[in-house]
């Protein structure tokens, strides 16, 4: 009690004499029938009262996709074919994570707050948990960061965050086309010699629009007539591009 | 020219789509087959979801399938009569096979389980189809006249008879009620229409004649895909009417292609090209489950979110 006290306590002084302000170039991302992917700008300034302290400045910015429970299965060879065997279900993994640095992670962040803040990816999923039962939980949580990291959902990206006159900063985080709906929750720290001095959060709302909205919630609250519908005009194309094709042949 | 899938939640080239749509829509004209058991594969490798791509393959199989059927009408190579007797027990069959497929799915084995049956079914029907038609051509070639089909004698041993007049049969009703049971018990788990069981089936086992199983077959599976696809849209809400149009628009202008071709081939060479299709499907399948996978782990969602 005592410890997280003055964990507290010191965060809490240093956090008083620097501050982020932030701008962000959207702060909602609409999917339409188009989307391909989103850039956004995440920009921003630290704000001081007193002079600038001493110690390296760094900046880190983070965005984190909504989580949903997910399975991981493994392969094994059975009678010569290769089937899954064992699964484990993972809960609290973002379906999308970034995090982007103005240094090498490891240079503008100490193991310590990086634990504390859950900054990069494998200390973001060290809260995920996996059940008791399960004997190696570490390989399973270790493919998930894997797959998403080459799927290109999980990034790390060092040296992307420019910083001016150790004031102000931005960076670009590119979102894939693949985006799972909901709020991307944004953190931005400020750093003093891998310390984290201050931070900042916000939410980038990602939903679909129009004719995509449209179709999205009368699949889910209207399912029977959305099949009727789907039905109706798979055959109206069908017939139609039948009659137009012998029509041109006549 | 990308374009966002509503329901599959994922972004991809609207031509890759079309371009899809067409091959396997000649295929479909062609054959007779509704192609979902080349496109349902392809589709996992472009990168929608297995359920979605199994749900909107059904629906688009309903409209490629709508042209081929019409064009069949209009050529009076459709036995509506056979059709229907088929149906029944393909309608019984779909409902029955989403059963056993939602069972499976709550074992956590229902992946492997659909790509054994593609392995079995697809070996089993392309090799038999393969060396039949094999024979077959190389009778042509030697100027023997072929000899006509044997008529099974069980078959017509069992009641209620039914005479089929396009087909210019005259059977019980129970051995075209029992093959479209299986084929929609097959077509809901493996996710297709079923007309490469069929179309095989009503050749050699209930002795119809090759110019109207492809009509006949394509009516069947029309009625139960369109029950497939409303039972995936009400219970798994996994039809993606956006994948299904682009699909289908190209599907359907490659059937019409398909369905003439089809009329300038003869029967044999029809069926030795659908055999060696099967085969390579097959054979494909059955490398990807021997050989160690590169990643031997996989991420998916926790059913019943």
């Amino acid at each position: 009690m005592l410890r997280w006290l003055m964990i507290t306590l010191l965060f809490a002084l240093p956090a008083k004499a620097e501050e982020v302000v932030l701008g962000l170039s959207q702060d909602e991302v609409a999917i339409t029938t188009s989307f391909d992917g989103s850039e956004i700008l995440i920009f921003g300034a630290v704000k001081r009262e007193a002079p600038v302290p001493e110690g390296e400045l760094g900046v880190i910015v983070t965005i984190a996709g909504p989580s949903e429970p997910v399975t991981v299965r493994r392969k094994e060879r059975r009678f010569g074919i290769w089937v899954n065997t064992d699964s484990v279900e993972l809960d609290g993994a973002p379906s999308y994570y970034a995090v982007a640095t103005s240094a090498p992670l490891d240079d503008v962040l100490g193991i310590r707050d990086n634990l504390e803040h859950k900054v990069s990816v494998p200390s973001m999923l060290r809260g995920v948990e996996a059940p008791s039962t399960v004997l190696d939980a570490s390989a399973y949580v270790a493919a998930l960061i894997r797959i998403n990291t080459n799927a290109g959902t999980y990034q790390l990206l060092e040296n992307k965050v420019v910083v001016d006159q150790d004031t102000l900063f931005r960076t670009r985080i590119r979102l894939p086309a693949a985006l799972t709906e909901g709020a991307y929750e944004t953190r931005i720290f400020l750093t003093r010699d891998s310390r984290v001095v201050a931070s900042y959060e916000t939410t980038i709302d990602v939903r679909k629009v129009g004719l995509e909205r449209w179709l999205f919630t009368l699949s889910r609250e209207n399912p029977f007539w959305y099949g009727l519908m789907s039905l109706a005009i798979a055959i109206a194309a069908g017939w139609g591009a039948s009659a137009a094709f012998s029509l041109i042949r006549n | 020219m990308q374009i966002y899938l509503p329901i599959a939640e994922v972004s991809v080239n609207a031509f890759l789509l079309l371009g899809l749509g067409g091959m396997v829509g000649v295929l479909s004209g062609m054959f007779g087959v509704g192609g979902g058991f080349l496109m349902t594969p392809l589709l996992f490798f472009i990168g929608i979801p297995p359920a979605v791509a199994v749900a909107t393959e059904a629906n688009q199989i309903v409209a490629s399938s709508f042209s081929g059927v019409l064009a069949h009408l209009r050529r009076k190579t459709v036995d509506l009569k056979m059709g229907t007797v088929l149906l029944i027990g393909g309608l019984i069959g779909a409902a029955l096979g989403v059963l056993i497929f939602n069972y499976l799915k709550s074992l956590g084995q229902v992946d492997l389980l659909v790509r054994l049956c593609y392995v079995v079914f697809l070996g089993v029907i392309g090799g038999l189809m393969f060396i039949e038609s094999l024979n077959a051509i190389r009778k042509t070639a030697k100027g023997t006249v072929m000899p006509t089909r044997k008529k099974h004698g069980w078959i017509h041993k069992l009641p209620f008879k039914m005479r089929f007049r396009v087909s210019g049969l005259y059977i019980s009703v129970i051995p075209p009620l029992l093959v479209g049971l299986s084929v929609g018990i097959l077509a809901a788990i493996m996710g297709v229409g079923g007309g490469f069981i069929m179309v095989p089936a009503m050749i050699y086992l209930l002795g119809m004649p090759t110019k109207v199983v492809v009509g006949t077959s394509l009516f069947q599976i029309i009625f139960v895909t369109a029950f497939t696809t409303m039972l995936h849209a009400t219970t798994n809400y996994t039809v993606d009417v956006v994948l299904a149009v682009l699909l289908l628009v190209g599907g359907v202008i490659g059937a019409q292609v398909g369905t003439r071709i089809g009329v300038r081939m003869k029967a044999e060479q029809l069926r030795i090209l659908l055999a060696l299709m099967v085969l390579a499907v097959c054979g494909k399948l059955a490398f990807d489950l021997l050989v160690t996978p590169s990643e031997l782990f996989s991420v998916g969602a926790v059913e019943g979110h």
